[in-house]
């Protein structure tokens, strides 16, 4: 595996493999020492602390060097192409560039310029594939199989790389999913990527392992997707009352940064159910087996 | 230049001719047509043996960028790359900078071309001024200038009120209104066809509605005001079908489809190559068959290139980002040869745009402008950007192999494009 550039082109066999990796990380295996004084360049070209946060300390656990790109500080600002940037920072060797960024397809874009090996942490409305595998890792974790285990995606489906990402990946391990919001954000033909709809929330949760509640952006209100936060958080939103739809031990899930009383309520965000703090921590251990699988030789 | 282009197949289909004949170009006429012609003194002679000679084709659509964009193309490079893909009528879109919406920069447009003197550039004039959608242009004066068309290409004539008001003073001035058709707002930020396509590259999509909504409100127009009506780049099955039954109902309706929306889906928009981005986007399987389907039964008139040509630095970026459209005019022919049988090819290259737009081109019977082309139909060729005329190479086609291909073409009795060498 060259680059990591989304979950759909990869096989059943190579998503296993890089989680049975993370896993192993994550229960305290030694890292491997492919990536160890080289490194790595953290280009973010979108807000994102998380995601950022979480390449920067795999990359130290692999005792590689980071540095850390914003957008903020790229020369994007005095009108620098992303293929331009992407050619200047290639031209200083890093092994990897890990690239966020606003436009779908640009990381398939960079990775046929540049030398260093590309990971999408995340393009457009695209891909997130290693927010999918840490999703699909967690799930695992959890529910011990990932065939035949239902997995309920709600909310803005239409702007979701994290549920386009999540889709390939759940769909290739053998679990069910369905995808529910209102019609506004379900986008044209999910349901050949393999989802089922579901346009309201309740039956969408019926019976369900897991839900994962997507973020709705403030500017969706704008776009006129949704009338108000109000309307879409009574409706769509995931509470201790909706929850218990679910099977009574599903797990809720959310790839952060949440909108407390929009789309999750705290109580279910602090509850019981909720392992988003576990998808954070084991997203680490599958960043690092990303990592090391790209940067191997 | 005096020509004797013997021994090909003529098909001229306003003519009604098919057949062997002998072609005769002196003074930049068409001096002679007939079977076994002497050759006179000081003439070259063409062999056109196993060769088709037609009228060569007219552009109802094309971007040449003059003035205000010449490191695009220009009149000249533009009309390069039509001689050399067999066109000699090109109608120029008003989308310069600054725009066509007035008689300075349609005498502008015409001189330069004069001044090259080969390819004809037909102007098309701004259906409102500086296409802000807002305030008709100089329709009269327009005319008077020289353009056969109207047309805010580009942008879409929003508002209704406005279209109502273009279809009827363009009927008194007999223009055509050329609409690109499209709601800004049902469009709004797609770069692609919206579809499964589009949900998995997650690439934001414009749905085929965005165009089929405005076909349909100007057809009701149309219908109210009785103004000749033309169709740009007809991209969906259904824009075909209201066309269909336009004509049907005897309105005066016309249609374009451009190569590229006939042989292209929306899938080849998949891996965010940027040379499939364009105005209307690429559709799905089912636009592509209807339109070939409309193209064949005649509810589409003319193929039109829309060539649009841009940098590689306006397309060498992220795809949402980069410009929208693709170069066309040096590869028409081909596509349109290997989707139609050969005389309706030639039918929707010449005579049905140049009817469309009544133009006098598109025809060749003796006497007439020395405008023709002899084509090789089974020449094999590859589409590169180093052979490519225009200024630009933003083509979807390139790389690929292309069958059929003009081998000289001959614009005002000079040829201008010469694949024969038949030129000492």
């Amino acid at each position: 595996m060259k680059h990591l550039l989304g979950i759909e082109p990869l096989d059943k066999a190579t998503i296993i493999t890089l989680l049975d990796r993370a896993d192993a990380i994550h229960e305290g295996q030694k890292p491997s020492d492919v990536l160890a004084g080289r490194t790595v360049v953290n280009l973010f070209m979108e807000a994102s602390t998380c995601t950022c946060t979480s390449f920067e300390i795999a990359v130290k656990r692999l005792r590689a060097d980071v540095v850390n790109v914003s957008e903020a500080f790229s020369s994007s600002k005095k009108g620098e192409t992303l293929l331009d940037t992407s050619r200047n920072i290639d031209a200083m060797k890093p092994a990897v560039i890990v690239l966020r960024h606003g436009s779908s397809g640009s990381p398939a874009m960079i990775a046929k310029h540049v030398s260093a090996a590309v990971v999408n942490a995340g393009d457009g409305t695209h891909e997130h594939p290693t927010q999918a595998l840490l999703d699909c890792g967690t799930i695992r974790r959890h529910k011990k199989r990932m065939d035949g285990v239902t997995v309920t995606i709600v909310g803005d489906i239409l702007h979701s790389r994290v549920a386009r990402s999540n889709i390939h990946a759940l769909g290739k391990l053998g679990a069910t999913v369905r995808v529910a919001g209102p019609r506004s954000l379900l986008p044209s033909g999910v349901e050949e990527m393999g989802a089922l709809v579901y346009d309201r929330v309740e039956p969408a949760l019926e019976g369900a392992d897991v839900i994962m509640v997507l973020r709705l952006q403030h500017e969706r209100m704008a776009g006129g997707y949704v009338p108000s936060l109000r309307d879409y958080s009574r409706f769509f939103g995931i509470n201790a009352k909706n929850v218990r739809a679910a099977k009574h031990d599903a797990i809720v899930m959310h790839p952060g940064p949440i909108n407390r009383g929009v789309e999750l309520s705290s109580d279910v965000a602090d509850g019981a159910r909720s392992v988003i703090l576990d998808q954070v921590a084991y997203g680490v251990s599958v960043r690092m087996a990303v990592l090391e699988k790209v940067a191997a030789k | 230049m005096q020509f004797h282009i013997r021994g090909g197949r003529l098909i001229d289909p306003r003519q009604g001719v098919d057949d062997e004949l002998d072609v005769i170009v002196q003074d930049g006429r068409i001096a002679r047509i007939g079977k076994g012609l002497a050759t006179p003194t000081g003439a070259l002679v063409c062999d056109a043996r196993g060769k088709i000679i037609a009228p060569s084709f007219v552009d109802l659509h094309a971007h040449l960028r003059e003035p205000g964009e010449e490191g695009k193309e220009t009149i000249e490079s533009g009309g390069a790359a039509a001689a050399s893909g067999g066109f000699t009528t090109v109608c120029a879109m008003p989308n310069t900078q600054p725009p066509n919406d007035c008689r300075a920069i349609t005498m502008l447009v015409k001189t330069r071309a004069h001044e090259l003197g080969g390819v004809h550039v037909h102007p098309i004039g701004a259906i409102t001024r500086g296409l802000a959608g807002e305030h008709l242009s100089d329709f009269g004066e327009l005319k008077d200038a020289g353009v056969v068309a109207l047309s805010d290409d580009g942008k879409c004539v929003m508002n209704a009120r406005i279209m109502r008001r273009a279809l009827e003073y363009g009927r008194t001035f007999d223009l055509p209104i050329v609409q690109h058709a499209e709601d800004h707002n049902l469009s709004h930020g797609g770069s692609m066809n919206e579809g499964a396509t589009s949900t998995r590259a997650g690439i934001p999509g414009q749905p085929a509605e965005a165009e089929e909504v405005i076909v349909a409100r100007d057809l009701i127009l149309v219908e109210m005001t009785g103004a000749r009506y033309h169709v740009a780049h007809a991209s969906t099955a259904r824009t075909v079908a209201m066309v269909r039954d336009a004509k049907a109902r005897g309105l005066p309706v016309t249609c374009e489809v451009t190569p590229h929306h006939l042989v292209l889906t929306d899938e080849a928009c998949a891996h965010y190559d940027t040379s499939t981005k364009m105005y209307p986007p690429l559709r799905t399987k089912n636009d592509t068959e209807a339109l070939r389907a409309g193209l064949a039964d005649g509810t589409i008139d003319a193929i039109a290139t829309d060539h649009a040509p841009h940098s590689a630095n306006a397309k060498n970026i992220e795809f949402d980002c980069a410009a929208f459209g693709v170069i066309g005019l040096e590869t028409a022919l081909p596509i349109a040869l290997s989707l139609l049988p050969l005389e309706r090819a030639i039918e929707r290259l010449t005579w049905g745009p140049a009817h469309t737009f009544k133009l006098h081109a598109g025809t060749m019977p003796e006497g007439s402008c020395a405008d023709l082309v002899v084509i090789d139909p089974s020449l094999e060729w590859v589409v590169t950007a180093e052979e490519t005329q225009s200024k630009s190479k933003n083509s979807p086609f390139l790389g690929k192999t292309m069958r059929g291909r003009a081998v000289l073409t001959i614009a005002q009795g000079v040829a201008l494009c010469d694949r024969m060498k038949v030129l000492p």
